[in-house]
């Protein structure tokens, strides 16, 4: 028998037995998480699933349900939707993450739940983000979640893995969000379907851990199951700040197979942009045609971290501030976050300089809380999807890049190549 | 398998059609009801679609539908709006998982022949083999589903195989061998 890849590993261990890629396999997920956007579908399941209505949670302790996707903007139903999470967990004894609190992934990564060695589920897509952390992390939907409610447990394929190998270091003013652009562009929107990104490679030890949470969180975007790190001395700082002793690191063996293999030399990967309508729509921001930005928009479980934000206001004061015309708004992804911004004055920075500051969550990504963009207009984001729609209006286009591309957009009033790293 | 064979007609579209053009998350804020959802279908990827929905019809898309969102709401506003299989030339997972747990059939066919408006039906050969019929003499032979799946598809999705079983014990011990 061939080596596992860390997927397989995982999972082997999770069972008791080894299981290859494209085995049917019955998991018991460490970790579940569920937002106020799928738990209410979740508990209208369980009570199809137990005669009429819910039960408690097999595993109360294994859960979070993150209330991030709708807040007071979203409206009355949505809060009424909102408010089932909300009362199902209060009287269960489930840990709830309420309005304010941040991104539900952000949560998980930042708590110290994301270990070496688990397998974690989330009710959103964004779920992969977790493997940053050498952990086996994939969305699943809201009859999924009402299984793991009712018995801790869920149906998984084994996945193939595709091997990412990174050799070298991001050129300065390149970041790991044009990283994740890049591969989207080789990959495509489909290219590494129901399988497990694998990132390894001498080139890996240079990113830190913002840098591989970006890659795992945008490895759904090309259609992965997981996007799944290695866990080395940067995982393990990480961990050690968080005060997490208890947990698994799982390697790769050397004689794994992988389904195809990938090599980037992380010196070669320019400042990237992705166009409408599409992830995988990508082009070297150098190649843009100059367009006009209406709004800019700094946030999500992509890029609503304390780094992006110092990024772009570097790039922005260096420039002036915003210009004249261009609707900066700002979501961090966590209340975390956002205090973090506040003790180093980066947000009073923003506000001075006429940002909206929204509240830490989903924002305006999904078209759920918050600002929405006007018809006819041009949005840039620091988001992982530029869908049509996405935000809520579907004759606004919305175009992808790094904070640092963002912010030199906003400061500029217009998409061009000028300065960004050619 | 109980739920072939299915017949209709083939309303097309193109690769990589989201789960957000499936269905907004704008308009699932207000309601995850699919019987209300249902009149926006696919509006953002073709504006008017859910009015000209016959029951019965079968959705025929290119590579990777359903890609984006893990929205569970994309699928039971399909089956809402009569809609009982999706073929495709691949599914993203999270759609794929959604869809066999819910009871919609999910199913993976070279679509490129298929014509907007063709009738189009759904069955299973002496073999065992998954066809579908369209205007060619020739039959489509799509990929076949696994085991566990059909079983599954079988009793009426996840819902109805926990609500006889309560966990997936009986499968884990079928599934090892």
């Amino acid at each position: 028998m061939n080596g596992l890849t860390i997927a397989e590993k995982i999972l082997s261990r999770s069972l008791g037995r080894t299981v290859q890629a494209g085995e049917l396999v019955i998991c018991q997920p460490d970790f579940a998480m569920g937002t106020d956007g799928s738990i209410p579908m979740a508990l209208d399941y369980l009570k199809q699933m137990n005669d009429g209505h819910v039960c408690p949670p097999r595993y109360p302790e294994r859960l979070l349900f993150a209330l991030d996707h709708y807040g007071t903007a979203s409206g009355p139903k949505a809060l009424g939707l909102q408010g089932q999470a909300r009362d199902y967990a209060h009287a269960h004894g489930v840990w709830v993450a309420d309005v304010g609190q941040g991104i539900g992934h952000q949560l998980v990564l930042e708590s110290g739940l994301a270990r070496p060695g688990r397998v974690m589920v989330g009710a959103d897509s964004h779920s992969t983000s977790y493997g940053a952390f050498n952990t086996f992390a994939t969305g699943i939907g809201s009859s999924d979640l009402a299984g793991i409610l009712l018995c801790g447990q869920v149906w998984l394929k084994v996945p193939a893995s595709i091997r990412i190998t990174l050799q070298g270091r991001l050129a300065p003013g390149v970041a790991a969000k044009d990283l994740a652009l890049h591969l989207s562009r080789q990959l495509r929107a489909d290219g590494a379907n129901y399988c497990a990104l694998e990132f390894g490679g001498s080139g890996v030890a240079s990113l830190d851990m913002d840098d591989r949470i970006v890659l795992a969180n945008m490895a759904v975007e090309m259609g992965a199951k997981v996007g799944v790190f290695p866990c080395d001395e940067v995982t393990v700082s990480c961990l050690e700040a968080l005060g997490v002793r208890d947990y698994q690191p799982v390697a790769a063996d050397s004689d794994a197979r992988y389904q195809s293999q990938l090599e980037i030399d992380l010196g070669q990967v320019r400042p990237q942009l992705a166009l409408p309508h599409r992830v995988d729509n990508v082009i070297d921001v150098r190649d843009v045609s100059a367009t006009k930005v209406d709004m800019v928009y700094l946030g999500t479980c992509t890029g609503g971290r304390v780094k992006d934000y110092r990024e772009a206001l570097t790039e922005l004061q260096a420039r002036g501030g915003i210009a004249d015309g261009v609707h900066l708004v700002v979501t961090p992804a966590s209340e975390t976050v956002r205090a973090q911004l506040e003790r180093e004055g980066v947000l009073a920075a923003f506000e001075h300089m006429g940002a909206t500051i929204q509240p830490p969550g989903c924002g305006s990504c999904c078209g759920t809380c918050g600002v929405t963009p006007a018809s006819q207009s041009t949005v840039l984001s620091t988001a992982n999807r530029n869908f049509k729609g996405r935000m809520g209006n579907a004759q606004a286009s919305i175009y992808l890049a790094s904070p640092r591309v963002c912010a030199i957009a906003a400061a500029t009033g217009e998409l061009n190549a000028d300065g960004v790293p050619a | 398998m109980s739920v072939l064979p299915i017949h209709g007609r083939a309303r097309v579209f193109a690769d990589d059609i989201n789960t957000d053009y499936i269905i907004s998350s704008h308009r699932k804020k207000e309601t995850i009801d699919p019987q209300v959802l249902k009149q926006y279908l696919l509006e953002d990827a073709r504006p008017g679609f859910a009015a000209t929905l016959g029951e019965g019809d079968i959705l025929v898309a290119g590579k990777n539908f359903g890609c984006g969102s893990a929205m569970e709401v994309a699928v039971t506003v399909v089956l809402a709006a009569g809609i009982r299989a999706v073929v495709a030339q691949s599914f993203s997972r999270t759609y794929l998982r959604n869809a066999l747990n819910n009871g919609l059939l999910p199913v993976v066919a070279d679509t490129r022949a298929i014509a907007e408006g063709e009738q189009l039906a759904l069955r299973m050969d002496e073999q065992g083999r998954l066809l579908l019929d369209h205007g060619q003499a020739q039959p489509i032979v799509c990929e076949g589903l696994p085991e566990f799946v059909l079983n599954m598809l079988q009793a009426g999705g996840l819902v109805a195989y926990l609500k006889k079983h309560r966990s997936f014990d009986q499968t884990l011990a079928s599934s090892s061998d």
